[in-house]
């Protein structure tokens, strides 16, 4: 298993900031998977090795973290908040029309590996609804119009 | 990037330093940044906390506990080491105030744990900030290695005798980790699943050692208080009430955003004037006064003081300033419903009432929003609702039970407009313009 410079250089910093090595898990397990894309079987087998932990610690863990998956992603993770502020300005009107242009559900995954659609609880973007994040950027005041700009922009960007 | 609004009714003490260029610390220090804390190094523990208690400040995260008083309960002997928590993992339905903090004066919340660390004793800080803000965890970052830079955290800070070390902590996602105890285990790198109390954080916490534990805003309003003083502060609100605060003006309403207003601030002035009132020359149908936990009001209840013990009196709370606007097109079975799924969805099934309640109610709320309901459902959801209330360790479950009791009682004829398979007579009309003509 290997991660970049950047997640190793984080990680041991991070060993230093607690107390106990298992502290660090949560974060890391973030950046592991910003990295792989997903939490497969290796990148578990690799955290828990090293620190300390058994698998089952590590997969106990993960699947009470909403934004752990060990599932395969696309490359862009769509989502989309219906919270009680975003439903009031169309929060749901803009998930529907975006699963409908994607052709995919909650956690879908368009056949070209690029989009993953996910209905999200709250991002903390209340005041600035209706508000989606692609992977950890935040899109804001969205219609429907500006909705349709922001995937054209990242299909876009993956054509370059 | 949020956007930001102002109005002329505002006091800004915690925004004072927004859009200003703050996250640099050179900028924070022209500000009056890392003064207090200067001011702080020179006062006895006892004096800070003093202070702060007399400033009427309290828990900007919902629970509203006088700061200075839970510094208080930090044991001055401790064999363990005692820490600071600063809770940044803000997300509870309509509040988006600490990401305004974070964004634009992170030094301010440093700042606020340094002062906590110094009135309880403690040498180790760490701020937590939700997963999903990582472009904040990035500012953070920059500013915590700015302020070592500069020599005023890690190993005698300020050129003194102390030594204090401040680091943040990322999460991955999870509503419930905003409660105390949750928060700790989730530090701890474990499930967030919610400690018995007693004993107490501030006896028991992170690692068996006392600790304290603050929302960001609170922390962030403390630098002020030591520069300009507990009187000043609390002068600002109304009794036993400190301060300001940031309320998060959401849902329908003409000029939606953050705004900083006294404590006691009329809730219908602030929803019709600093908020600019409902558009499309709609009428209010409800309003949750403090985040999607807090019992939701009718227009007819809103002419209270915005402070922790009037919104109490009105049968509400004042919660984590979070004001969700809902205009005369909204549905109050389908946003009882939408409230719901979201506790549902981040009930943690530690305690059996929460977990089992949750859905339980989730089900029964959209059986009856598809028109499915059966009278004897209305009463069942509120029977639900009732036993759930104080049977869980974290508050989750009254999270949960609270508002849902308030939508059944206060608009008990919509849930009876929805019985007998008739179609939802709400449904979508507030949105109906806003449905797109699709084309791929």
């Amino acid at each position: 298993m290997k991660f970049s410079d950047e997640f190793e250089q984080r990680f041991q910093e991070m060993l230093t900031h607690y107390p106990t090595k298992r502290s660090v898990l949560v974060p890391t397990l973030l950046y592991a998977q910003d990295e792989a894309g997903f939490l497969s079987d290796e990148v578990i087998s690799e955290v828990a090795g090293r620190l300390g932990l058994t698998e089952l610690d590590v997969r106990n863990v993960i699947s009470y973290y909403s934004m752990l998956t060990t599932k395969p992603r696309g490359r862009y993770n769509l989502q989309v908040c219906t919270n009680i502020a975003c439903m009031l300005k169309g929060g749901e009107e803009i998930l529907d029309h975006c699963s409908r242009r994607l052709g995919i559900g909650h956690k879908g995954t368009t056949s070209d590996g690029m989009f993953t659609l996910e209905e999200v609880e709250c991002i903390g973007a209340c005041s600035w609804a209706p508000a989606v994040q692609v992977n950890y950027d935040f899109y804001e005041n969205l219609t429907i119009e500006q909705m349709d700009k922001v995937l054209d922009e990242y299909k876009k960007k993956e054509t370059q | 990037m949020a956007f930001l609004v102002s109005h002329p009714d505002e006091v800004k003490v915690v925004a004072r330093r927004f859009g200003q260029g703050a996250t640099s610390i050179e900028r924070y220090l022209e500000l009056d940044g890392y003064k207090a804390v200067q001011k702080a190094l020179k006062m006895e523990p006892d004096a800070i906390v003093n202070e702060v208690k007399n400033s009427g400040l309290r828990g900007r995260g919902g629970a509203g506990f006088n700061t200075g008083m839970k510094w208080s309960f930090v044991p001055k002997q401790s064999p363990k080491p005692k820490y600071v928590l600063c809770n940044g993992d803000e997300s509870e339905p309509g509040t988006c105030k600490d990401r305004l903090i974070f964004e634009h004066d992170p030094h301010s919340v440093i700042e606020g744990v340094m002062i906590a660390a110094l009135a309880v004793g403690s040498h180790t800080g760490y701020i937590y900030i939700r997963g999903e803000y990582r472009y904040l965890s990035v500012i953070m970052q920059k500013a915590l290695g700015d302020a070592y830079a500069k020599g005023f955290l890690g190993k005698k800070i300020f050129g003194g005798e102390y030594d204090l070390d401040i680091f943040w902590h990322g999460g991955a996602g999870a509503y419930e980790v905003g409660e105390e105890s949750a928060l700790m285990e989730s530090l701890e790198g474990k499930r967030g699943i919610p400690r018995i109390r007693p004993p107490f954080p501030a006896v028991v916490g992170l690692w068996g050692g006392p600790t304290v534990i603050n929302n960001a805003e609170t922390l962030a309003s403390v630098p002020h208080i030591l520069l300009s003083g507990a009187e000043w502060y609390a002068n600002l609100g109304t009794p036993k009430n400190g301060g300001t605060r940031l309320f998060c003006l959401s849902g329908h309403l003409e000029r939606p955003g953050v705004y900083e207003l006294p404590m006691g601030y009329n809730l219908k002035k602030m929803i019709y004037e600093v908020g600019g009132g409902i558009p499309k020359g709609r009428s209010l149908k409800a309003v949750v006064p403090g985040g999607s936990s807090t019992p939701a009001l009718k227009p007819e209840e809103i002419d209270i003081a915005m402070d922790f013990d009037s919104v109490a009196k009105a049968g509400s709370m004042l919660g984590s300033g979070g004001v969700v606007v809902l205009d005369d097109t909204t549905c109050m079975v389908k946003f009882a419903l939408r409230t719901m799924k979201f506790y549902q969805h981040e009930s943690c099934g530690w305690c059996i009432p929460c977990r089992e309640g949750t859905d339980w109610l989730k089900k029964t709320l959209t059986r009856f929003h598809q028109g499915a309901g059966l009278k004897k459902d209305i009463d069942n959801i509120q029977y639900l609702s009732e036993n759930m209330l104080g049977r869980t360790f974290c508050p989750l479950g009254d999270a949960a039970a609270m508002p849902t009791i308030a939508f059944v009682k206060k608009w008990r004829k919509e849930f009876e407009d929805h019985l007998e398979g008739r179609p939802c007579p709400y449904e979508n009309r507030g949105a109906v313009e806003q449905l797109p003509v699709l084309s791929h």
